[in-house]
């Protein structure tokens, strides 16, 4: 079973202090912590495990500029086999649509049983690479997936709705599986992986090296366009009880049994 | 006129009300722009479902066929596709749901049309079209422009538009199937419920949930010793679900359940939407967080900035001085 697993390095914003930077339509990055999109380390994690089951490769797969190699390395550290960046001025501004087309020119010149990849970003929740790619390539797809089960030619996937209801859903491989989070539990790196991962190349690509024209991609390819952004205005926000951590337990205690809640 | 299209999402046997608040979306923008409002039924014996739509319409457009039973994207694709080339929508709206994710990237790509995803407003500017929609984490919002096209893919972010009923009355248009197979590459095998655990956080007056904040399953210990404090019951945000402390059952959001208790304490928990809209209808909200932008501040009636690790043991030994007393 060879797989390639797409994944992305971007910040982790969840806890930290966002902030907007001068052309108003991007995030200022000094400061930020960037890592493995989160999905797309359950993927990479998915392709490991099928890969330690059922033998075969896995291949990494990024989209972005140098400092994604350190993501890419820690892939390889992980335990896959290949890596290889796309990288190009041209590619800025790309879309989600824009960067599965570029995604998949670069895949259709590999060979693979099943394409792995986040279900989202969390950087720009666009959640369009999965689906994308797999129409590009022509093949099936399944997004959301928290269950992964090869049969014969075929994957017996279980897909997260609403509510906690699963859809299981039979898929013809090869297909693009985007996976959610949950779906195991990643590993991490040894020690060991990490040197020898240090000394494995990867493979850098360009337009140039591409079966596509400046205008496929980036912002000339892409059908939309962030025009600003913003910090959200809180409608509403909450009273915030002041003082030392015992203080506002306190003050808050009082204030739970006022209400008849404490 | 410019033609809208909604897709009725509905599953085993009901409309989901999402397609009701894309109605409402819809009617908004055919206001802005002299628009022609179509709901889009597709399915499997699914002319109940006509009825209720009908007042939130100008046009109700079916097609029937057994092979679109169950939700398959690559049914449904297919299906689609033909109609927006048929019809040539200016506007087609979709869920952001497990359904409309699955559905609406790749029928963009096959149809060649913009898509912005996960919209929670839609602003027609001067005749061009605005959609707004959240990024990192619910800490930015951006405004995404689309470049000039025939016709445009949104998907809506649920919870984003009121259900505002309508007295509309739809004109009722059945068409043929253009499906001629069924979709061997991809069949539905059934509906899996989630486990039912033994603690039910639905029915529970006053629950305490912990989100990735909580950092280590042995730090579980002290939001159970403030769920004990309160009489609550301890619930959870996706991370905590995926890191394996708690079970799927606890958890609180959009892919878990929905609850609606007197009290809800948030320790550690962000506030993603995924996470918020399950709380929608709890009387009072309290947030811990140490991270003062956090948007479940937003959410909260009252809110402490600071350190989970400090705060709510001291919390829960106030309560239990106060209940002693």
């Amino acid at each position: 079973m060879d797989i390639i697993v797409c994944i992305k390095r971007v910040p982790e914003t969840a806890e930290a202090d966002v902030k907007i930077d001068a052309s108003g339509r991007n995030i200022v990055q000094e400061g930020l912590v960037f890592n493995i999109n989160e999905t797309d380390n359950y993927a990479l994690e998915e392709a490991l495990l099928i890969k330690e089951k059922a033998g075969g490769t896995v291949s990494l797969l990024t989209m972005g500029s140098k400092e994604s190699d350190d993501t890419l390395r820690m892939g390889l550290a992980k335990g896959a086999d290949t890596a290889i960046r796309v990288s190009d001025p041209t590619f800025i501004e790309s879309d989600g649509i824009a960067t599965a087309r570029i995604l998949a020119s670069v895949v259709q010149s590999m060979s693979y049983d099943l394409i792995l990849t986040g279900c989202m970003a969390s950087d720009d929740g666009y959640g369009q690479v999965g689906p994308a790619l797999a129409e590009f390539l022509q093949i099936p797809h399944a997004t959301m997936v928290t269950k992964v089960e090869l049969r014969d030619g075929f994957a017996q996937v279980s897909r997260e709705l609403e509510g906690g209801l699963l859809e299981v859903l039979n898929i013809r491989l090869p297909a693009v599986l985007a996976v959610q989070t949950g779906i195991n539990e990643p590993r991490y790196a040894s020690i060991m992986g990490i040197a020898k991962a240090s000394k494995k190349e990867i493979l850098l690509k360009g337009l140039q090296d591409l079966p596509l024209q400046a205008d496929d991609v980036g912002r000339k390819g892409s059908k939309t366009w962030i025009e600003a952004i913003r910090k959200p205005v809180q409608e509403k926000m909450a009273e915030i009880i002041p003082g030392t951590p015992e203080e506002a337990a306190a003050t808050l205690s009082v204030l739970l049994k006022e209400r008849g809640l404490a | 006129m410019k033609e809208i299209f909604v897709l009725t999402e509905h599953r085993q046997g009901e409309i989901r009300d999402v397609t009701f608040e894309l109605l409402s979306c819809g009617a908004k923008l055919a206001s802005r722009m002299e628009g022609h409002l179509t709901a889009v039924l597709l399915g499997s014996e699914v002319k109940k479902f006509v009825d209720p739509l009908k007042s939130w319409a100008d046009q109700v457009l079916v097609i029937e066929d057994a092979k679109l039973k169950n939700f398959n994207a690559d049914a449904y694709q297919k299906v689609l596709a033909s109609l927006l080339q048929k019809f040539m929508p200016f506007i087609t709206l979709i869920s952001q749901s497990g359904f409309g994710m699955d559905l609406a990237p790749s029928l963009a790509v096959e149809r060649n049309l913009p898509l912005v995803t996960d919209c929670y407003q839609i602003e027609v500017e001067n005749g061009s079209l605005v959609a707004n929609r959240q990024m990192y984490n619910g800490k930015i919002n951006a405004r995404v422009r689309t470049t000039d096209a025939d016709g445009y893919l949104f998907t809506v972010r649920p919870a984003s538009f009121a259900s505002e009923k309508m007295e509309m009355r739809a004109e009722v248009v059945v068409l043929d199937s253009p499906l001629k197979e069924e979709i061997a590459y991809r069949t539905f095998v059934d509906y899996v419920e989630a486990a039912v655990g033994a603690v039910d956080i639905t029915q529970a007056d006053i629950v305490i949930g912990v989100g990735r904040g909580i950092k280590e399953k042995e730090n579980l210990s002290v939001a159970e010793d403030l769920a004990k404090s309160l009489g609550g019951v301890l619930a959870c945000s996706r991370p905590v679900v995926d890191a394996g402390w708690l079970t799927k059952d606890r958890q609180v959001g959009s892919s878990g359940k929905t609850i609606k208790p007197k009290l809800y304490v948030a320790l550690g928990i962000s506030g993603a939407f995924q996470h918020v809209s399950g709380l929608k209808g709890t009387e009072t909200l309290v947030a811990i967080n140490k991270d003062p932008n956090a948007p479940i501040f937003g959410e909260a009636d009252y809110g402490i900035v600071g350190d989970l690790f400090k705060v709510v043991p001291a919390l829960s030994a106030k309560i239990n001085e106060l209940k002693a007393v």
